[in-house]
């Protein structure tokens, strides 16, 4: 199976159209996607598991309320691929990590929930690097996930899995996490939407925590309609999240066509001119914010001086939350045990053996960040350069609506050109961090290739809560790459 | 602040539970050191007056009315678990008390 | 000539809070339930779940904090991170530069008034079993660990360092015990756990700075923690005058042995990489809460102390005052006295005829009608307690009591008759009696008032025969 096969394909709102008005049975969409994961998947491996039988029991039951005539929901028979960092009641959520083989988590997260509420299938849960972190889902104790679009290529990370299903034609839909740029990378990789949401619009209820002040679910799509209908279903108020905004979500769908006649887009200059952005991926960005004049909007060059802090910001924000979120896998209650002869002993065979190289390094980054004496320069200090970006970020916004600039400083690299050194992978997420220190919103569109042939993205950054303007210049774009 | 050094990171790595050969102290104490000489630009500013921000939306008393629900069923509680006594979690022995 | 080594302590008291859910999921906060059976993902730390504040527990901590007169403060859950089986996230969720109380103070039924430097509130953990060898920790063959007190919330109450001795160590826990109790924030059972005392104890000469502190834990009782302090205050004066140092260092009592032993010296100490907790957002009460709290605060044991000693006047000694007061019968007490009855007779009742189940439901007015009939001499000590334990019982009118009991006063006459009765009976006695000096008659007297006693079955009234006596013999 090739992407182009699917770049026309089954759209999940015409899928749910289709579904809804009886055209397609929701078990016939399933066994559809369930054959193109079979046939496509061994060479991608977008996924750790395919829950086939759990896809056809829910399709049948969608199909079964349809004839009861009850409201089968807006994603009524849809295939929704999920990132292996969700919980899934009953099926195993592994994080790509062998610290929790064999766990079974004994409930849904809240986005899972509300997935099937709006009648969504499951199709399978992706494959990630491990714990989230990473930027090529290299870091995966399952093996690497393949690029689409080139299978000697990575698909970006750390929701490699959750970009190339989408890409791959496996599903219409996917959720990711995005901690660092981990939906929107691997969105541009593979040349699909993908979407990082205003921290506290989707709840964390259910996200294994990598960095809690940072991680959002977001969703991935062929279509900017495709991925607002998925950030509607999925976003909302959740009391079991303290983080989660107490208000309505902004609309989005409804304003898709709205156009952008009128709004004010500003270029970032310091994510065009940030360190290792490839001259092929500057030009399309720079076509891009052309295309946008060309739709009737306002483009200007901004400066936000402080982005420049925001990666060494990053590397110690969320080193040090992952040290302590990654302690509970200690052998003791759930997932992996190396026994040893006492529980001291067993603590350290048991995460010694539980973790991979990368996780390893960023727990030992974040203990030595919080650890006595160090604090105040790492995290404390860290923890007020987002205060300083934030205030850069709102005067830029004093000027314009929305932001754009580069998603990834290129284009999808091949597998292991990275792996030797891991600050140049972490140089991958230079453009994507300010949106999660901020706590933006933030999404890549794909807008033309690189010299290479390769999908590039553009990402359109807005102030919190900012999702409506953002998805009106993501739909212009949108528009105007087909003729890119 | 002095470069990281190799007892800190052994250091380290034992307040996190890790065990480490001397193979990756090694290269664990060199990519950490490459990691934190990036952010001397971070550990250099002078942001004392700047309050830390963890949310875009100040949000505070967040709280949940104290009304008991069910929880977890006790064998799939302890299906999951490693090991397991008399429908406790077995540990082997703990040297020392908590802290 | 130096002067005496002074002991200085200070209490760290860790007391469960009377909730109907634990701090940051709603699982049921039980004492002694079935192990693991209330738990759910938040309190066993599964991936993926998250904390949410429990408004009551809230409600009870600024209680606590205005009872002691704390500055309630918007405050910041921090994650206090370090392994231990029974701590499920292997951190635990506490407060630590911003606490929710601080600045507040206990007073002593002495008057000795206690600085309390903060109260804020944290996560328990759950409880392991050590199985094997001989059940204590160090040669255990494995642990078992139940997590049903995972996640229960807890008030961490700091002391200052302003406690001067094991005995004022006591009172000081036994006083923030009553205030638990009065505020209904805990019922603060030190034999269940649900209050737990750690001691930083030093010693040093008055006037002098204090001496490096030894954390003094495993303390499980009252009289643990009094012991506890006498033997870490001697052992650090024995090491002080033998010219050697004191270690600052975390000790462990063993009650069995009646000594402490080093657990962590301070080089040893954890490195807890204290951070504010990202999945809680800050708390503020505010004003209005912190007035509502305030408007609902009842009457605390000193203050009640205060109201019954003023009321008893001289009769009110500080220990029969704190006793009523222990027992929640200085309502009882003070309405009593209002009723116009004897303050030390009301009193004495409380302390030794009232320590019952029912007692607090007395009526007043009954109550002082007793007392009234025993200062009339219409009822002896023994019938009135008598009738009281009938009161109690089954309410009733104390004169109807005394009546049907067949205690009805006896009349001048029927006395006299008695006291003549005996009279006759004994003359060798009677003759000593007249004739003897106040010593013989002192002695006599003793035996006549038994025989008329046992003659009116004890209802004549002591000081009434002796005076019919006295003038009968004319002395
Ligand atoms: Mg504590
Ligand atoms: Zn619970």
């Amino acid at each position: 199976m090739t992407v182009a096969d699917h770049a026309h394909g089954d759209t999940a709102l015409s899928i749910a159209a289709a579904v809804r008005s009886g055209a397609r049975s929701a078990l016939d969409v399933v066994e559809a996607h369930l054959a193109a994961i079979a046939a496509g998947d061994g060479d991608i491996h977008a996924f750790n598991l395919v829950t086939a039988e759990g896809a056809r029991q829910a399709a049948m039951a969608v199909d079964r309320r349809l004839a009861t005539g009850d409201d089968v929901g807006r994603l009524a028979g849809v295939p929704v691929a999920l990132k292996d960092n969700l919980c899934t009641s009953g099926v195993p959520t592994t994080c790509s990590s062998r610290i929790l083989d064999g766990w079974r988590p004994p409930y849904d997260a809240t986005v899972v929930e509300r997935l099937a509420a709006a009648g969504a299938v499951v199709v399978g849960k992706t494959n990630l690097d491990e714990f989230a972190m990473g930027s090529s889902t290299e870091n995966s104790a399952f093996g690497p996930t393949r690029n689409p679009h080139d299978t000697s290529r990575v698909p970006g990370g750390s929701s490699g899995g959750s970009a190339a299903a989408v890409a791959a034609g496996f599903a219409p839909l996917a959720l990711g996490s995005d901690t660092g740029g981990s939906i929107r990378q691997p969105a541009a990789l593979c040349g699909v939407v993908g979407m990082k949401p205003t921290y506290g619009a989707v709840s964390r209820y259910g996200l294994v925590a990598f960095a809690s002040s940072l991680d959002q679910v977001g969703p991935f799509a062929r279509t900017v309609a495709d991925a607002a209908a998925l950030f509607e279903v999925v976003a909302g108020h959740d009391p079991r999240d303290s983080t989660s905004i107490p208000e309505p979500v902004p609309p989005v769908s409804a304003v898709l066509g709205e156009g952008v006649a009128g709004l004010r887009v500003g270029l970032v200059t310091e994510l065009v001119e940030a360190e290792g952005v490839q001259p092929d991926v500057t030009a399309r960005v720079r076509q891009a914010a052309a295309a946008l004049e060309g739709a009737g909007a306002e483009v200007r060059e901004v400066s936000v001086p402080a982005v420049a802090y925001g990666l060494s910001a990053y590397y110690l924000i969320a080193p040090a939350e992952a040290s302590s979120n990654l302690a509970r896998y200690d052998g003791v209650r759930f997932g992996l045990r190396v026994d040893g002869p006492t529980t001291g002993e067993m603590y350290d065979r048991t995460r010694t053996q539980g973790f991979g190289p990368e996780v390893k390094r960023r727990i030992m980054l974040g203990t030595y960040a919080l650890s006595a004496g160090y604090y105040d320069a790492f995290y404390g200090k860290s923890q007020r350069v987002r205060t300083l970006i934030l205030r850069d970020l709102d005067s830029a916004y004093q000027d314009v609506d929305v932001l754009v600039g580069p998603t990834a400083p290129s284009t999808a690299f091949p597998l292991g050109a990275k792996t030797a050194d891991p600050l140049t992978m972490y140089l991958n997420d230079v453009c994507t961090i300010p949106s999660n220190l901020a706590g933006h919103p933030a999404m890549s569109v794909p807008f033309g290739t690189g010299e290479d042939g390769l999908p590039v993205g553009v990402q359109v950054m807005a102030p919190a809560w900012g999702e409506g303007t953002m998805f009106r210049v993501a739909a212009a774009l949108e528009a105007a790459a087909t003729t890119a | 602040m002095a470069q990281i050094t190799r007892e800190q990171v052994a250091h380290v790595a034992g307040l996190a539970r890790l065990q480490l050969t001397d193979d990756e102290l090694a290269t664990f104490t060199s990519q950490l050191a490459k990691v934190l000489d990036h952010a001397r630009d971070v550990e250099a500013l002078d942001v004392g007056d700047v309050p830390p921000t963890a949310h875009p939306f100040p949000l505070q008393n967040v709280l949940r009315p104290d009304e008991p629900a069910p929880g977890l069923d006790r064998a799939a509680v302890l299906d999951g678990a490693p090991a397991v006594e008399g429908a406790r979690f077995r540990v082997p022995p703990v040297l020392g008390e908590a802290p | 000539m130096a002067s005496p080594w002074e002991t200085v302590v200070g209490l760290e008291v860790h007391t469960e809070l009377d909730t109907a859910t634990k701090l940051f999921c709603s699982c049921p906060n039980r004492f002694g339930d079935e192990p693991n059976t209330n738990v759910c993902p938040v309190c066993l730390g599964l991936p993926g779940s998250l904390p949410v504040l429990n408004a009551q527990a809230v409600e009870l901590a600024v209680r606590l904090g205005r009872a002691l007169g704390c500055e309630v403060r918007r405050s910041v859950f921090a994650r206090k991170n370090y392994f231990y089986p029974d701590m499920p996230k292997d951190y635990q969720i506490s407060q630590y530069d911003l606490p929710v109380n601080v600045d507040g103070v206990v007073e002593l039924p002495s008057g000795h008034r206690i600085g309390v430097e903060r109260a804020h509130l944290e996560e328990d953990t759950g409880k392991s079993t050590h199985v094997g060898g001989s059940g204590r920790i160090r040669d255990a063959g494995y642990s078992l660990v139940d997590y049903n007190r995972a996640g229960v919330p807890l008030l961490e109450i700091v002391s200052r360092p302003d406690l001067r001795s094991a005995d004022e160590a006591r009172a000081y826990v036994t006083e923030l015990r009553a205030i638990l109790v009065a505020t209904g924030v805990s019922d603060a059972k030190m034999e269940e756990g649900s209050l737990r005392v750690d001691a930083n104890v030093s010693v040093h000469h008055p006037g002098a700075p204090f001496g490096t502190r030894c954390e003094v834990k495993n303390l499980n009782s009252l009289r643990s923690l009094g012991r506890a302090v006498e033997h870490e205050a001697s052992r650090q004066v024995a090491l002080l005058e033998a010219g050697e140092v004191v270690r600052q260092e975390t000790r462990h009592w063993d009650e069995a042995g009646g000594r402490t032993h080093t657990l962590r010296s301070k080089e040893e100490a954890e490195d807890y990489r204290y951070f504010p907790e990202p999945d809680l957002v800050p708390l503020d009460p505010g004003d209005a809460w912190v007035a509502r709290v305030d408007a609902a605060l009842p009457p605390l044991p000193a203050q009640r102390r205060a109201a019954l000693a003023e009321a008893a006047g001289a009769a009110g000694t500080a220990e029969a005052v704190a006793i009523a007061v222990e027992r929640g019968l200085d309502e009882l007490a003070l309405a009593t006295i209002a009723a116009g009855a004897d303050a030390e007779r009301v009193l004495t009742h409380v302390e030794h005829n009232l320590a019952v189940e029912g007692a607090s439901a007395l009526d007043p007015g009954r109550l002082a009608a007793l007392v009234k009939l025993e200062v009339g001499g219409q009822l002896t000590a023994t019938q009135a307690k008598a009738v009281l334990a009938e009161m109690v019982a089954s309410g009733g009118d104390p004169a109807a009591i005394a009546e049907a009991k067949g205690f009805e006063a006896m009349g001048d006459d029927a006395l006299s008759a008695a006291v003549e009765g005996v009279i006759a009976a004994h003359p060798g006695e009677w003759q000593r009696f007249v004739d003897g000096d106040d010593k013989a008659r002192g002695k006599l007297t003793g035996f006549f008032v038994g025989q008329v006693m046992r003659a009116t079955h004890g209802q004549a009234d002591g000081r009434a025969v002796t005076g019919v006596l006295r003038r009968r013999a004319g002395v």
